[in-house]
Formats: C-alpha cells, structure tokens, sequence
C-alpha cells in the first residue's frame, strides 16, 4: 500500500473517501474485523489477549524473565495513592514545586489579590483578562473573543484563575471556565499571571483527575502547566520560553 | 549489535558507521546519562511517596493499556461515538497511504497549502511530510529539535529529543544556513548559546503559528469515555498547534486510546518521570472535540491502523502496544547509546523500536527488518526501564525465532544452526565472548565454503576487525 498515489474528496459530512479504492467506511469495517480476529486468535483464553503484567521481577533478576501471563487484576480503586499530606504542607509543597521549574511564587491574602496582581506586571504592560475574572486589574482589556492571534501577540500580560492546582507536580490546570477565559489568551501573552485558591490545591494527579472529571464531561478543553514553557532540545540545557510565555507567575491565594 | 549474529547486515553495516563518528557518541553519552540520572532521582521520589512505590505505578500503567487492548474494537467504537457526539469527525485509515490521502484531502478542502504541526511520531511513521509535500502542502514541524531536523535536511535520532545528534554549534550553523529559506532568517549575530538559538526558533515560527489556519497532530492517549484527546509537551508549539488553527486534524494510531478518564493517572504520573525525568512536563494539551468560542472550530481525528492489528494478533508481541514513546528504554540502552538512532533505520529507533519495527509491518521480506531484533545484547535493562513493563528482551527472542521460521524451508538453515548456537552463547558471558570469536571464523567459513541458499537471501557482511567486546573493552564501552 507504501507509495500508492490516490487522490481523496470530502464529502458535505466531512467523511473522506479514498477514490475507488477502499471507501474509508470499509477501513472502519476492516480495521475493526482484523482486531477481532487478532483478539480471538490463539489458545490464549478468548478476550483475555494482552500479556497482563506479572508480578514484579526479583530484584538482581534481569528481565528475560517472562512476567507471567494472568497477572493480579487491577481496578482504578486499586492504584497507588500518594500518601497523605495536611493542608499546610500542601500549600508548601505546591510552592516548592511551582518554584522547582522556575516560576516565580507568591502569596496574598485574598483581600488584596488586586495589590498583588499589580505588583507583578511591569510598568505600563497591556494586560488582558477574561470577563469574568473576579480581580480587578485596573486597565486591562476584557477579552470579548474577537481579538484574533495577531492581535494577542501584541498583549504583554494576561491574568487568570484556574481550576485547580497540583501539589506533587507543582502544576496549574485550566478548565477554560470562569475566570481563565479561552485558551488563547493563556498562550500568545509572554507573561502568565495565575491566580490559585489555597483551596484548589490537592496533593497528586488522581486527586485532580477527581477534580477535573465533570469539566471533561462537560465537553472542556483544559491545559496542565507545570513551568514556563521550556525546552531541553539543544544538548540537553533547560531553556525556558519557547513558544508558550515566557513568565509564569503564581499566586497563592490563602 | 555483537557481530554474534550473522547475516544481518542493515543494522550491524550502520552502526559501524555510526560507531566511527565519535561527536555523535559523545552527544548521546551525554545526553542518555543526563536522562538517566534525572530519571532515577524522581523514581526514588515515587518509591518515598507513594504506596506500592513505582513498580504499583508501573503495574497501574500496564493494566489501563491492557484492559484498552482486551476489549479494542469496543473501545475504538466508543471513542468514535464520545468524539462525534462531541462535535468531531472521526476517519478510520487501514494503512499509511489512507491516512495520507484523509489528511490531504482536508486541507485541500479548505483551500490550504500549509499546516503547522507538533511532534508526532505516527505522522512520521507514515510519512504524511512527503505525502503533504506531494501534494503542493508545506508541513513545518515546529517543536525546536523537529525543526532542527527539518532545516537540516535531517533525520530524527531519537524519539523524546530528535536532534540529539545534533550539538549547538551545527544547531547554528543550520538555523543561519536554512531559516531564511523558508521564512524570517536567524538574526546575523546568533551566537550559539541554547537561549539565543530557541529565541530564533521563537521568532521564526511565530510567524507560522500566527497565520496558520490548518493544525495537525498525533496524541499521546485518546480517552474512549470522555471523547478526549491528549497532547504532552514542554515548548508550548503544541498549544500553538491545537489552538490557534480553524482546523484541527489529529492522526492517533489505535492503541492510543484507554477505556476511562481515570485511566489516564497511572500514565499521567509514569510518563514525564520516565521520559524527559520531570515530574510533570510543562505543558499537557486536553480537549474533547469542539468548544465553541475557544480554539478549532473543525476537529478531525484520523484513527490508524497501519500494522497494529498485526501487532495484536501477535501474542507474545501484542504487549509493545502499550508503549508510550517515553523512550527511557533507549537511554538505558548500551547498543542505542553508542550507535544512535539512525542505525535503526526506522522512526521507532531503540529497544522498542527493536520490537516494532518487525511487529507493525512483520518479518521474512525485508532485511533491514530482519536485523533489528538482534541489535540487542538481550541485557534486559530495557524491561526494568519500561514504564508499562513491557518484555522487550522476551519479544526480541521471539521475534528472532520468527525471522528464523519465515527464512526456513522446511529444514533448518545453516543460519537456523548458527542461532541455536548463538542462543547457547547468550547463557554466559564467558560463552559469549568465546562466541564472537568464532563468529568470525564462522563468517570466514561461510564466505570461503559457502552457504548459498542462505548468502542468496542476505548480503554476508564483512567480519568485524574487531569484535563488540573487544572493542568495548579497548575503549571502555565507547568513552576512550
Ligand atoms: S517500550 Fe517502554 S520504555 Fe520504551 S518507549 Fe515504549 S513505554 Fe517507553
């Protein structure tokens, strides 16, 4: 198949044909037909196809050690939690792991988020926000979704919450809802100011993914940073700010 | 790797090559050690805070790829069902020349003639940059070491950092050389300092990203429950990608996807640690088709099966399909450290790539298949590395035995014998040594007396000088 010119078209449903050939229906029919037969084929146990991990090698015995097939089955209620951690701790750990990738932290009492918001932009920086923002951010744009990406690379900053924070990881996630506004703002700016809840942070990623399931069901894109956007390509030296902003800071607010 | 094995010539005449270019091995030293390291500090982590330590993780891991797995078709036809429902198109594509037909066909349609794309290992594998380019579409890759690769008329050496073979000198070289070629030029005083060279990468692709209307993508996980798809990077050109363009196409290989939102923890947590040795990589890109008001309003997913089912029917083999392309088994590596990635002739380069290779497209038709799964020394550190435990040794062996069944006519071939004994020798490393010195006399014999059913296959390869151990020895595993 390696080579063979054909031209597709897309039809009004946007399904894609290949001309003549296979229909892309019929790769749908094939490719579902040859995961059956691959499934059912063999003496293994019908459906039970994959090798299932096995227990854990001895330490010193080196892999070619098969893991036995049939190995202990396990449900997501099952799988290793980080341990447990008080609510002060978190706060510090997710200061410290924020810190870690060199985003710069700070605390505010929630009172003068507004104080400390400013404190972190430059002097006369164009600032955007989304409109619901509950901060007030003297000055900046209130982002109505027409500014296109030409028009944000012209922005300095933008200020937004977040849904929640992890501590283990020292990552912030958006849900895009109230608060943070669409995803590009977040992205073109080169200076991320990011406000986080005391509340919001939680110890390790199954706790977020907690957190995060009912804006995955309610059809939300969300973004994880964990830093500045950074880069290890050339020989290995962390460079921060390539494509996302190139500052990231963080305030705690308690 | 070891000159142990006869009459496998791709692999073993390219790593030579390979093994003589000492600024190469020098990088990758560098650069698999530096991995290696952090990597291991943040397992230790895991083993202090988390109960069942890593290996639960890695067990966790292994378990929401395999329960994807047992039920496939099932879980692919939710996943279409969730992405439509969530406003996305969902195209099925059997083989390379499918996908590459779906993906052009769309950007024609939107009366494109360039798309912008992020890392993806499967548009790679099925080369959509030609196929696109055959097409009158420019595709600019714009993660920096892709772009490294793409201005230099280069290939990819590994899978996590592609111009690994690159140092920051020929980085300079080839940003000055080509980037004015095909958009803004690198300023004239770049100097060759890593912060200077990704600010001019910044500036040239910013250009690209800003005005872009056709994104394309691969994905690190597709969520069959929730209809989502998932992205995880550091530059933030994945954002770019996923965000900014009208369109949006995303060509994921069908043992991406996981059966529930909650399968995504174990993987989550295992796969920056083992692969870039972070706790978490900067940027991981979510979404569930279209939203409206925020980011492509097309979304397109092109489900790929381009030699998985093969793969799967495999059941010794079927367990790489859980791979996530974190690469840790080629930095723990011995062969891969010291001959790079272009030895393996393949996108899949390494231990995986080792198993993949001849798993996805299967053996008995091509030599420089045939000769992947012997460039291992079957030392297992590989497995021990995997973040999904996969048996790379055990499917290296049995893909051997395939390759020896596929060549046999019936009677086992002097190369059948040669095997046997070279499996002999593998049971000792006093044995193994004894062994290459007799694979060279071996290969001698067999030019001298001849084996013809056998040298008609395959192109006898020179006898090393030199054999692996030796050569180890002398230069201290390549660091002399
Ligand atoms: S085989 Fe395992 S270690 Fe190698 S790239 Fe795949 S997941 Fe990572």
């Amino acid at each position: 198949m390696f080579g063979r010119r054909r031209t597709a078209q897309t039809d009004e449903h946007g399904q894609t044909e290949a001309d003549g050939l296979e229909p892309a229906v019929n790769a749908r029919e094939q490719i579902l037909a040859d995961i059956r037969t691959a499934l059912s084929g063999g003496s293994g146990p019908a459906g039970s196809a994959p090798a299932v991990s096995g227990p854990a090698p001895a330490p010193g015995t080196a892999a070619p050690s098969s893991p036995a097939s049939g190995g202990p089955a396990f449900s997501s209620a099952s799988r290793p939690v980080a341990r447990r951690h008080t609510v002060d701790d978190l706060i510090a750990l997710f200061a410290e792991r924020v810190a870690d990738y060199r985003a710069t932290v700070t605390h505010s009492p929630t009172a003068s988020l507004s104080d400390a918001v400013a404190a972190a932009l430059p002097a006369g920086a164009s600032v955007i926000v989304a409109a619901d923002l509950t901060v007030a951010v003297p000055g900046a744009l209130v982002d109505d979704g027409t500014s296109g990406a030409a028009d944000l690379d012209r922005i300095d900053a933008v200020v937004t919450g977040a849904r929640v924070a992890i501590a283990e990881t020292g990552t912030l996630v958006l849900d895009h809802g109230p608060g943070q506004g669409r995803r590009a703002i977040t992205l073109v700016p080169d200076r991320h100011i990011c406000i986080v809840r005391a509340d919001q942070i939680v110890a390790d990623v199954p706790d977020a993914l907690a957190q995060l399931a009912p804006s995955v069901r309610a059809g939300r894109p969300l973004t994880w940073i964990s830093g500045p956007s950074a880069t290890s390509d050339i020989e290995l030296s962390r460079v921060e700010g390539v494509h996302g902003p190139r500052t990231l800071i963080v305030i705690i607010a308690t | 790797m070891s000159a142990t094995f006869v009459g496998m010539p791709p692999f073993p005449a390219a790593a030579r090559e390979k093994l003589a270019d000492a600024q190469l091995r020098r990088n990758l030293a560098h650069a698999t050690s530096t991995i290696r390291a952090r990597r291991a500090a943040l397992v230790a982590e895991v083993e202090a805070s988390v109960d069942g330590g890593w290996e639960a993780l890695r067990v966790a891991g292994a378990e929401a790829k395999d329960t994807a797995l047992r039920s496939l078709d099932r879980q692919l036809l939710r996943l279409e069902e969730t992405l439509t429902a969530n406003g996305a198109t969902v195209h099925w594509a059997r083989d390379a020349a499918q996908a590459n037909a779906i993906v052009a066909a769309l950007v024609r349609a939107h009366g494109a003639d360039e798309v912008i794309k992020v890392k993806s290992m499967v548009t790679q594998e099925i080369g959509l940059n030609e196929a696109l380019a055959a097409e009158g579409i420019a595709a600019w890759e714009t993660d920096l070491a892709e772009l490294i690769v793409q201005l230099g008329d280069d290939l990819p050496s590994h899978i996590l950092v592609p111009a690994i073979h690159r140092n920051r000198a020929e980085i300079r070289e080839i940003f000055l050389r080509a980037m004015g070629e095909v958009g803004r030029g690198a300023p004239a005083d770049l100097t060759d300092a890593p912060a200077v060279l990704a600010a001019a990468a910044r500036e040239h692709l910013r250009e690209k990203f800003l005005r872009a209307r056709v994104g394309v993508s691969g994905a690190n996980f597709a969520v069959a429950e929730t209809g989502t798809l998932v992205v995880v990077e550091s530059e933030g050109n994945g954002r770019m990608c996923l965000t900014l363009p009208e369109v949006l196409i995303s060509v994921v290989g069908i043992e991406k996807v996981v059966a529930t939102w909650d399968d995504l923890d174990p993987l989550l947590r295992l796969l920056p640690r083992s692969s870039t040795g972070e706790r978490m990589n900067p940027y991981t890109s979510m979404w569930s088709g279209v939203t409206p008001g925020d980011g492509p309003r097309e979304v397109h997913v092109v489900l790929l099966d381009n030699g998985r089912t093969r793969a799967l029917a495999d059941e010794v083999g079927r367990q790489a399909l859980r791979c996530i392309r974190c690469s840790a088994c080629l930095n723990v590596c011995p062969v891969y450290e010291r001959t790079g990635g272009h030895a393996y002739g393949s996108v899949y380069p390494g231990p995986i790539g080792a198993i993949l290779n001849p798993l996805l497209r299967g053996v008995g038709h091509s030599d420089q298949i045939d000769a992947l799964p012997y460039a291992s020394t079957l030392c297992g550190a590989c497995f021990e590395a995997c973040p999904v435990r996969i048996d790379i040794p055990r499917i290296l062996v049995d893909q051997r035995a395939k390759i020896v069944d596929a060549h046999r006519g019936g009677l086992p071939t002097p190369e059948a014998v040669a095997m046997r004994t070279a499996a002999t020798g593998l049971g000792s490393a006093r044995r193994l040594a004894g062994g290459e010195r007799f694979t060279r006399l071996g290969l001698w014999f067999a030019r001298r007396v001849g084996a013809p059913a056998w040298t008609s296959a395959r192109d006898l390869p020179p006898a090393p000088a030199e054999s692996f151990r030796r050569w180890w020895k002398r230069t201290d595993g390549g660091r002399r």
